[in-house]
C-alpha cells in the first residue's frame, strides 16, 4: 500500500450506500466510517441489512447507490478479489477454509508463492510461521490440516489470510459465534494487537458485553439505514436497544379475528428436553389454535429445540408429549404418525424435492396413505394437491409444476401444504420467512393465523423479533441453550425482548 | 444448524417463474415423466432422441446385413444376449436412482450361479437351484445395504468391497471350475420358448414392468425417487431413509440372482468368471438412459433403451467380423455422446 495510515486517520467512508433485490431494499442508505487502529461494532437486528452490507464491503456485491472512499479515494470494490487487493478482508461466520489442506496451504490459497509453476513450499510455510507469531500463535504447526483445528485455531488461520493479503481492514461478522469462553479471550487478544498495529476491525456480534469489551465506536443499523452512528461503544442498553428496535417492519401483521386458543386442549407439551451442548431443561407447552413463538439469537438452540421436539435430532433426557402420547425420542416417522408437521429453517435443502413436482412434494409425507397394497392412487394425490393448494393460494395452483419454478413464498406454502394434506395437529415452522419477499410475507402471517383458527398448535422460531412479536399468542425467549422467559406476545415489547437477548438479564419493559 | 445470514440478503427472492408450458397435453401420471410440466416434457423429447439413435442403428445394421439382421433368428439371439444385463441394469436403475451406485453386480451374478450349480444345491432339483440363486443374490444385495444404510459405507466403496469378495466367494466354491448343470429340467425350461418366444426374453420383460411398476406406480419407487432427490428431506418427511436404501441394495442383489438363473441357462453351467464386466455394462445403460448419476431422476425406459442400443452395436460388430477392440472404442464414444446430448437438453431446462 503506498499510502500508509496513521492510527486515527480515516481509513473508509461509505455514504448512502444503496443496495435494492428484487422486491426488497435491503440497504437504504448506509453510513459508516472506519478509522486505522479501531474496533468498529456494527449493530442491527437480523434482516437490518448488516450481512448485506458487509457483502459491499467484500466486494461480493455491488451497490445500486452510494460512495465508496478508500483512504481519501474513491474506490469500487467490483469484486472479491478487487477488495482483497486494496486490502480489505472478510472472515464470514462460515469460515471459507479447505480443511484438507495446511494452514500454510490456506493462508496463501490462491496467491501461492512460486517459482516457475512450483509452489515455493519452504518460503509459503516460513511467511505462514511468521503471521502465525504475529497473531501470537506460533505453537500452530504450519504443516498441519486445517481440519484437525479447533473452531479458534480455524479462525486464527482465516485471520492470518486476511493479513497474508496485506489486509489494513478486516471484517469479522459474529467471530465468537462458535467459540468457547477461553478462545473468545485468545481472539480477543489478537484483535488488540492488529489494532495496535493499525489495522481497522469492522466487529459484528449481538453480544453487547463484548461491543463493550473491545469496541471503540459503534454503528446502529436498522431497516437499511444508518441510525446512529459513531456512538461510544460504552452507551447504555437502553439508548442502543431503542436505537434497533421499532423497526418499521414493512409487513402489516394481519389483524388476528381472534386468540383460538384452546386452553383446555394441552396439545403439545414439553417437558425438561435437553440435548448436551445445545441446550438444556426446556419446558413448555402448545394449546390447540395457539401460535407460540420463540425469540432469541441464532445459535440460542431455538432450532435445535424445534428439531429435537420432531425427533430429528435425539434428546439426552425430557419428553415430548403429543395429544397425551409420548413421542419416541430421535424419531422422525413417529413424531409424523402422532400429527407433528415441520417447516425446516432451510427450505430447499432441508425439505423440497426441487426437480420434482409440487404434488410429488405435497404428498411426500403421506405416501402411505395415498395408496392401497402399496400402489399409489395417483389421482387422489392430484385432486386433494390441487384442493389444498388452493387453500393457500399457491400461485399458479398447477400441482404438477416443478418445485424450483415457484417463489420462495410459494415454496413456503407448498411445504405447509405437505402438512396440511394429513391434518397435522402440531406444526412447527423454523424461519417461516426466510427468502420470502415483502408481500408474500403477509400472505404467509395471514395463512398462519388460518391454521390456528383451525385448531392447529403452532410453534415458530425466527430471528425477527418483531415477526415472533406480530404473529404469536404467546412468546418464549431463549439465550444460550436456556429459556429465559415466557409471557403473553401483549405482554412484551420489542425492546424489552432485545434486552433478553443480547444482555440475559430477566428484566421487563 | 448454522445461520445463513440475515433477511435482508435473501439469495434470491422471487425465484423467476417457470417459462410457460408449451400447450396443455393429456394428463399423464408418474413421478418422473408424469411430472409433466417443463421437464415432463424434455424427459419425452430425451426418450425420443434415444429411441432415434436405437432405430438409425437398426437401420445401420440392417443396411450392412439385409439378409440376416433383422431375422428372427438374430433378434432372438440378440435380446437373449442381452437378457441378463437388462435385468441386472434394473436393479442399477433402482440403485443410481436413490443417489447410489452399486459395483458390485457382476460378481454377486457370479456368486449366486456358482451357488446355484454347487453339486449339492443341483441335488435337490432346479426349483431349490432357482431359489437359491435369488437368495444369494438378495443377501449379497442386503449385505451391501446393511453396510450402505446402517454401517454408513459411502456406496462406492461397500459395493467395492463386495465385488472383490463375492467373486472370491464364488471362486472358492466352485474351486475355480465351470459347474456344468446336470438338472435338464432346469434347461428345458430357460432354455426353451413360451407361446413361441424364449423364456429369458419372457423374464426379461417381465422384470421391467415390474420394476417399472414398482419404480413409478408404488409408495415404495416414489419414495426411492424422494431419497435420490434430496435425503435430508424425505428424512424430515418421516420417511425411513436406512431401511429404504437397504431395501433397494437389496433389490440390486434380487436382479442379479435373476440375472445368474439366465446366464446359467445360456451357458449351461456356473462359473465364477460369469457376469465380468456387468457393472460398467449396465451403469453405461443407465446413463445412457438419462439417469442422473447424482439420483432423483431417471427412468426405466430410458435404460431398456440405453441397453438396447449396446446390444445392437454388439451385434453390428459380431455380424460384420468386426474387431471387439473397435467395438469397445464405439461404445466409449456412444456413452460420451449419449451423456452431451443430455446435458443439452439439461441446460434448455435451466434457461
Amino acid at each position: 500500500m503506498s499510502t500508509e495510515t496513521e492510527p486515527g486517520d480515516v481509513l473508509l467512508t461509505m455514504s448512502g450506500i444503496v443496495k435494492t433485490f428484487p422486491g426488497v431494499r435491503a440497504l437504504d442508505g448506509v453510513d459508516l466510517e472506519v478509522r486505522a487502529g479501531e474496533v468498529h461494532c456494527l449493530l442491527g437486528q437480523n434482516g437490518a441489512g448488516k450481512s448485506t452490507l458487509i457483502k459491499v464491503l467484500a466486494g461480493a456485491h455491488q451497490p445500486d447507490g452510494g460512495e465508496i472512499v478508500w483512504q481519501g479515494k474513491p474506490t469500487t470494490l467490483g469484486s472479491p478479489v478487487a477488495a482483497l487487493r486494496i486490502g480489505v478482508a472478510t472472515m464470514y461466520q462460515e469460515l471459507d477454509l479447505v480443511d484438507g489442506l495446511s494452514v500454510a496451504e490456506n493462508i496463501f490459497l490462491g496467491h501461492e508463492p512460486n517459482a516457475f509453476g512450483f509452489t515455493r513450499r519452504g518460503h509459503m510455510r516460513a511467511e505462514a510461521r511468521k503471521l502465525m507469531r504475529r497473531l501470537g500463535h506460533p505453537e500452530i504447526p504450519v504443516g498441519r490440516e486445517v481440519g484437525l483445528l479447533s473452531a479458534a485455531g480455524q479462525q486464527l488461520v482465516s485471520m492470518a489470510r486476511a493479513l497474508a493479503h496485506d489486509a489494513r481492514l478486516i471484517v469479522m461478522d459474529e467471530p465468537t459465534a462458535a467459540l468457547a469462553a477461553d478462545e473468545v479471550d485468545n481472539l480477543f487478544r489478537v484483535v488488540a494487537d492488529l489494532t495496535a498495529e493499525g489495522v481497522a476491525i469492522v466487529y459484528i456480534s449481538h453480544r453487547l458485553e463484548e461491543i463493550r469489551r473491545i469496541g471503540n465506536r459503534v454503528t446502529v443499523i436498522k431497516d437499511g439505514r444508518t441510525v446512529a452512528s459513531n456512538l461510544d461503544s460504552h452507551t447504555p442498553t437502553a439508548e442502543l436497544v431503542n436505537l434497533m428496535s421499532g423497526r418499521n417492519v414493512e409487513t402489516v401483521f394481519p389483524h388476528r379475528e381472534a386468540n383460538t386458543t384452546d386452553s383446555s386442549h394441552e396439545v403439545l407439551v414439553v417437558e425438561g428436553l435437553t440435548r448436551a451442548s445445545e441446550f438444556a431443561d426446556v419446558s413448555f407447552t402448545v394449546n390447540a389454535g395457539e401460535i407460540v413463538g420463540i425469540a432469541g439469537l441464532v445459535g440460542a438452540g431455538r432450532s435445535e429445540v424445534l428439531e429435537t421436539v420432531y425427533g430429528a435430532r435425539k434428546a439426552d433426557s425430557g419428553t415430548v408429549v403429543v395429544d397425551g402420547k409420548r413421542l419416541r425420542p430421535g424419531n422422525v416417522p413417529a413424531a409424523v404418525a402422532a400429527g407433528v408437521g415441520l417447516a425446516p429453517e432451510e427450505r430447499k435443502s432441508q425439505a423440497l424435492l426441487l426437480d420434482q413436482s409440487v404434488a410429488n412434494n405435497v404428498v411426500l409425507a403421506s405416501l402411505p396413505e395415498y395408496s392401497r397394497a402399496g400402489f399409489s392412487d395417483i389421482r387422489r394425490e392430484l385432486r386433494d394437491a390441487r384442493a389444498t393448494l388452493e387453500r393457500l393460494d399457491l400461485r399458479p395452483a398447477d400441482p404438477r409444476r416443478e418445485v424450483r419454478t415457484l417463489s420462495g413464498g410459494n415454496q413456503q406454502k407448498a411445504v405447509v401444504a405437505r402438512w396440511l394434506v394429513r391434518d397435522c395437529k402440531v406444526l412447527l415452522l423454523d424461519e417461516p420467512t426466510r427468502g420470502v419477499d415483502v408481500g408474500a410475507r403477509a400472505e404467509l402471517y395471514r395463512l398462519i393465523h388460518e391454521l390456528a383458527a383451525s385448531g392447529v398448535a403452532v410453534l415458530l422460531v425466527s430471528s425477527e423479533v418483531p415477526e415472533v412479536l406480530g404473529l404469536s399468542d404467546r412468546v418464549l425467549v431463549m439465550r444460550e441453550g436456556r429459556l429465559l422467559t415466557e409471557a403473553p406476545a401483549s405482554e412484551l415489547t420489542e425492546a424489552a425482548v432485545l434486552d433478553m437477548v443480547m444482555e440475559g438479564s430477566e428484566v421487563m419493559a | 444448524m448454522s445461520d445463513v445470514g440475515e433477511k435482508s440478503s435473501v439469495d434470491k427472492p422471487g425465484a423467476a417463474p417457470g417459462g410457460p408450458l408449451a400447450g396443455e397435453e393429456p394428463v399423464r401420471t408418474g413421478p418422473t415423466t408424469g411430472v409433466r410440466t417443463p421437464s415432463g416434457l424434455r424427459l419425452d423429447l430425451r426418450l425420443t432422441i434415444l429411441t432415434g439413435v436405437l432405430v438409425a442403428l437398426c437401420v445401420t445394421g440392417y443396411v450392412l446385413q439385409p439378409d440376416s439382421f433383422l431375422s428372427e433368428s438374430n433378434v432372438s439371439t440378440m435380446l437373449r444376449l442381452a437378457a441378463a444385463i437388462g435385468v441386472v441394469s434394473v436393479g442399477m436403475t433402482f440403485v443410481i436412482i436413490s443417489g447410489g451406485i452399486d459395483l458390485s453386480v457382476g460378481s454377486m451374478v457370479a456368486l449366486s450361479s456358482v451357488w446355484m450349480t454347487t453339486l449339492a444345491t443341483q441335488s435337490y432339483g432346479p426349483w431349490v437351484m432357482v431359489l437359491c440363486a435369488l437368495v444369494v443374490g438378495l443377501g449379497a444385495g442386503l449385505i451391501n445395504g446393511v453396510l450402505i444404510a446402517y454401517g454408513r459405507l459411502v456406496p462406492f466403496i461397500a459395493t467395492l468391497a463386495m465385488y472383490a469378495s463375492a467373486r472370491g466367494l464364488a471362486e472358492r466354491l466352485s474351486d475355480g471350475r465351470t459347474q456344468v448343470v446336470e438338472q435338464q429340467g432346469y434347461l428345458d425350461f430357460f432354455r426353451g420358448d413360451l407361446f413361441g418366444i424364449p423364456t429369458l426374453i419372457w423374464m426379461l420383460a417381465v422384470v421391467y414392468v415390474v420394476g417399472w411398476v414398482l419404480l413409478n406406480r408404488t409408495t415404495f419407487g416414489r419414495r426411492t425417487f424422494a431419497i435420490g432427490g434430496n435425503e435430508e428431506a424425505a428424512r424430515l418427511a418421516g420417511i425411513n431413509v436406512k431401511r429404504h436404501t437397504a431395501m433397494v441394495y437389496g433389490i440390486a442383489g434380487l436382479c442379479c440372482g435373476i440375472a445368474a438363473l439366465m446366464v446359467v441357462a445360456r451357458t449351461t453351467s456356473g462359473s465364477s468368471t460369469n457376469g465380468m464386466y456387468y457393472e460398467l455394462d449396465a451403469i453405461a445403460a443407465v446413463v445412457i438412459g438419462g439417469t442422473l448419476l447424482s439420483g432423483g431422476r431417471g427412468t426405466l425406459i430410458g435404460t431398456l433403451i440405453g441397453g438396447l442400443i449396446f446390444t445392437v452395436v454388439n451385434s453390428i460388430f459380431t455380424q460384420n467380423n468386426l474387431e471387439s477392440d473397435i467395438q469397445n472404442i464405439a461404445k466409449g464414444v456412444i456413452i460420451v455422446v449419449a451423456v452431451l446430448l443430455q446435458y443439452g437438453t439439461a441446460r434448455n431446462r435451466k434457461t
